[in-house]
């Protein structure tokens, strides 16, 4: 395929053409290449990496010259919505913010699916991960990655009662990094205990021969045990079982990640439970990495609370360590996440991250005083978790008694942890003891192989296994000729082609929008009236997704989202013709040229002057820095006094800066600027311009000046129109 | 179970220790606990274990669900089902894929099972 153009969609179907012939580039994960103390901008970062190619940039960047610093960790951002082809396109907009982990989640009932899945059949909750859906959302990143100038690591689970299938998937066709724990198939899938831990062996080892990064499943405890920092000692055991686990069967350590949450929110003193757990896995696991997830266990539909949270969770990252900085979308306690959620979530991460670089050049944690002993005590419960299950008989038995996700704080047990039984559970009683001749004739194959003496490696046998000859790997395509890929886009190509546009969060063509209103009167008729609104306002399937109180009586916040089941063609719509802005030096030389002179003022009994002396002032790259002579009279100025100036000096502009009152002065004003200057006869020679936060060019216009400037105005802008106009009225 | 938390007193054992010390009978307990299931998973196998084994020998998915029954239909995921494919084409002088078509079908049950009677368990 050829590469992106950034004013260019992804094309989805291209993706989808010939995938049977399709082969990673690469296999393995992909850490960022570190910069130690770059500079950006004259500006120096102590824990940032390698810039990208072409992204977006932190809103307030365009104050620093549109930098846009990458953080030295990973960033990951989770996606699925049901229907990979959708998550092409937000995986694409999520690296232009700078994500480098895509993580796609399984859909719901995969765990328990004893085998593959081919194809691309639609999912609830996630999608359902076949070699199609890897290859497209592989071969997608690869484009991606080539636009933004950074590998991209593609991450899914290996988990559930396929698990060595899975592995041997995401090993052939170069998935970077998968969840893997057995522990999280025991205890929350009920996968059956014998099964899991055999079927992860070979897993894990598959995953070590591709170089995956692997995460656990620990943090699941916290989200499930009702108050979630009683279960840190538990938290610790799990992270080092699957260590241990992993270990043993082979996994480098440096490919072992720890699936850490901070495990409480306010209004709990979070970060008196939150930091000492952070710095005691650091200190317990120092071997390995941590991959800092933000707490989902507490999100509200309020998607400001969940970014609030998020941001503490980050401030931890900073105070100790991250080497992956998961992110979770503010609107996951409301909905499957929405494509620009993920970009918020990511935001939040990236902005956090940069704020507090270098931070722990100035602050230390204080490791010796209460801060310590919770580190301390934490580790000791640890170890008396792990001492009590050997002496209840080993993993197996401990499990069988309830010792884990109980919502005491460990040695209090209250009776409610997730007992299973070792012969119970889905695929009981499936492993079966490999004979002495047991032989698997192919690579990286754990446990007792019996491989034939003559054979220099296993699969010499059978001329080469996938792992060696990728070849050798079977493509299907599609196995349902109802639930895949084409019939949905199909489905959506009518309008498509035609260029409609249709809002979307979630699918193409969903039509989803989400309206925020405050309705002055209690929660409950709010919530009614607000459906009701939403069906004046022509919305279907209107549900409200997040409502506030503000005060009983006086009224509440909501959120409805609805469909809108219209669309817009393009060809149709009324835009005003974008000004084109002339650049630096062309303006720099027409005014050396020609001199151009303005007075500016800010008018009205108006006393804010700071956005028009930006427009004005060289240091801010204003109206001087080009040339121009500028005569700035002050606040509160009356017209007239403005125009008097402008005649008396012989300027060729006039600028003033108006804001929006209720009265619309801002419109008399401007008003009787023109109609003063038509009064003195000036009004042909003058270029008259108004500005303000909320001024707009038709605004302007329309009170009889020659344009008008709002929020986000440059000195370049101003400058610019006014050399073009003073050029148009020369040729007139 | 239910317990109040004695961890003052549970503790005690631990007190002495310093903080190397502690991490330390941290990873031995961590490891101890596994050793014994990852010796399971070196003795034993599975269905989705010896499907990982099919696929890596060259089958699609489809084919390593159908090979795998019929070997755990045959009593033979013991040997390995990519063995016992393996072993019946070495028996036929014939290609993989053949075997494992041959294995589909009664005849090639029967010879591979006659193989194997009465080899190591």
């Amino acid at each position: 395929m050829k590469p992106l153009n950034y004013n260019e969609k992804l094309d989805v179907r291209l993706v989808l053409n010939n995938l049977a012939a399709y082969r990673p580039r690469r296999k393995g994960w992909t850490w960022r290449k570190i910069v130690p103390n770059q500079v950006i901008n004259g500006l120096t970062y102590k824990q940032t990496s390698e810039g990208l190619k072409q992204s977006i940039a932190l809103p307030a960047a365009k104050h620093f010259g549109g930098i846009d610093p990458q953080p030295d960790c990973v960033i990951t951002t989770e996606i699925a919505s049901g229907r990979f082809e959708d998550d092409l396109r937000r995986m694409r907009m999520a690296a232009w913010h700078g994500a480098d982990h895509i993580m796609v989640i399984r859909t719901a009932g995969q765990s328990h699916y004893d085998g593959l899945i081919e194809g691309t059949p639609e999912g609830i909750g996630g999608v359902p991960i076949t070699r199609k859906q890897i290859r497209a959302s592989r071969k997608a990143l690869d484009l991606i990655e080539d636009e933004v100038g950074r590998p991209i690591n593609l991450h899914s689970y290996v988990s559930g009662v396929a698990g060595p299938e899975i592995a041997v998937l995401f090993a052939e066709e170069g998935v970077n990094g998968a969840h893997q724990d057995p522990q999280y198939n025991v205890l929350y899938r009920n996968v059956n205990m014998h099964r899991s831990f055999v079927d992860a062996a070979v897993a894990k080892q598959l995953m070590s021969s591709a170089g995956m990064a692997q995460i656990d499943g620990a943090h699941n405890a916290n989200a499930t045990a009702r108050e979630g920092w009683k279960v840190m000692p538990e938290l610790m055991v799990q992270h080092a079982l699957n260590c241990a686990y992993s270990r043993q069967v082979g996994m480098p350590p440096e490919n072992i990640c720890l699936s850490t949450v901070p495990p409480s929110a306010s209004p709990v003193p979070a970060l008196s439970f939150d930091l000492p757990y952070a710095v005691a896995l650091r200190e317990l696991f120092k071997e390995y990495k941590m991959r800092a997830q933000m707490n989902t266990k507490y999100i509200e539909s309020d998607a400001r609370e969940a970014t609030v949270s998020h941001t503490l969770n980050l401030l931890i990252s900073r105070l100790t360590s991250v080497d992956i900085q998961s992110t979770i979308t503010p609107d996951e306690g409301r909905n499957v996440p929405w494509h620009y959620n993920n970009i918020g979530a990511v935001n939040t991460a990236q902005q956090a991250l940069l704020a507090l670089d270098g931070i722990k050049e100035m602050v230390e944690i204080k490791r010796d005083g209460i801060l310590g002993e919770r580190v301390r005590e934490l580790k000791e419960r640890a170890v008396l978790f792990m001492e009590e299950m050997l002496a209840v008989g080993g993993y197996f038995s401990a499990v069988e008694a309830g010792f884990f996700v109980d919502s005491g704080h460990y040695p209090e047990r209250n009776g409610d942890g997730i007992a299973r039984k070792s012969n119970g559970g889905v695929a009981a009683n499936s492993i079966t003891r490999r004979d002495t001749d047991y032989f698997a004739p192919v690579c990286v194959h754990f446990g007792e192989n019996n491989v034939p003496q003559e054979l220099s490696q296993p699969c010499d046998a059978v001329c080469g296994c996938t792992l060696c000859k990728p070849e050798k790997i079977v493509y299907i395509d599609e196995l349902d000729e109802w639930d895949n890929v084409n019939r949905r886009m199909s489905e959506n190509s009518e309008w498509q082609e035609q260029g409609l546009i249709k809002p979307e969060v979630e699918w193409a063509g969903d039509g989803i929008v989400n309206v925020q209103m405050f309705l002055p009167t209690d929660q409950r008729t709010a919530h009614f009236a607000a459906i009701e609104l939403a069906s004046k306002m022509n919305l279907s399937d209107s549900q409200v997704i997040h409502k506030q109180v503000m005060q009983a009586a006086e009224g509440t916040f909501l959120e409805v989202k609805g469909k809108l089941n219209t669309a817009i063609d393009p060809k149709y719509l009324r835009m005003p013709q974008e000004e084109v802005v002339l650049s630096g030096d062309e303006v720099r030389e027409a005014v050396a040229q020609q001199p151009l002179r303005i007075v500016a003022a800010t008018v009205g009994s108006d006393e804010h002057s700071v956005g028009l002396r930006e427009i004005i002032d060289i240091k801010h790259g204003g109206l001087e820095g080009y040339g121009v002579r500028c005569e700035y009279l002050g606040t509160s100025v009356p017209i007239e006094k403005v125009v008097d100036a402008a005649i008396e000096l012989d300027a060729t502009a006039i600028l003033i800066s108006t804001i929006i009152t209720h009265a619309d002065i801002h419109r008399i004003n401007m008003r009787k600027l023109h109609d003063l200057c038509l009064e003195k006869g000036v009004r042909q020679k003058l270029i008259l311009i108004g500005g303000g936060t909320q001024v707009t060019h038709e605004v302007a216009v329309e009170c009889g000046l020659d344009a008008g400037f709002g929020r986000g105005t440059k000195g370049i802008h101003v400058v610019s129109f006014m050399v073009k106009n003073r050029r148009e009225r020369g040729r007139k | 179970m239910h317990r109040t938390d004695d961890f003052a007193t549970r503790r005690e054992p631990l007190a002495g220790l310093s903080e190397a010390e502690l991490e330390k009978r941290f990873w031995e307990l961590a490891n101890k606990i596994m050793e014994p299931l990852v010796d399971m998973a070196r003795t034993h196998t599975s269905p989705s274990t010896e499907r990982s084994v099919i696929l890596r020998m060259g089958f699609s998915s489809v084919e390593a669900q159908q090979i795998v029954k019929r070997v755990e239909d045959l009593g033979l995921l013991s040997k390995g089902a990519g063995h016992v494919v393996w072993r019946l084409a070495k028996l036929r002088n014939s290609g993989i894929r053949e075997a494992a078509e041959l294995l589909m079908t009664d005849a090639g049950g029967t010879e591979i099972r006659e193989y194997f009677r009465g080899c190591c368990q």
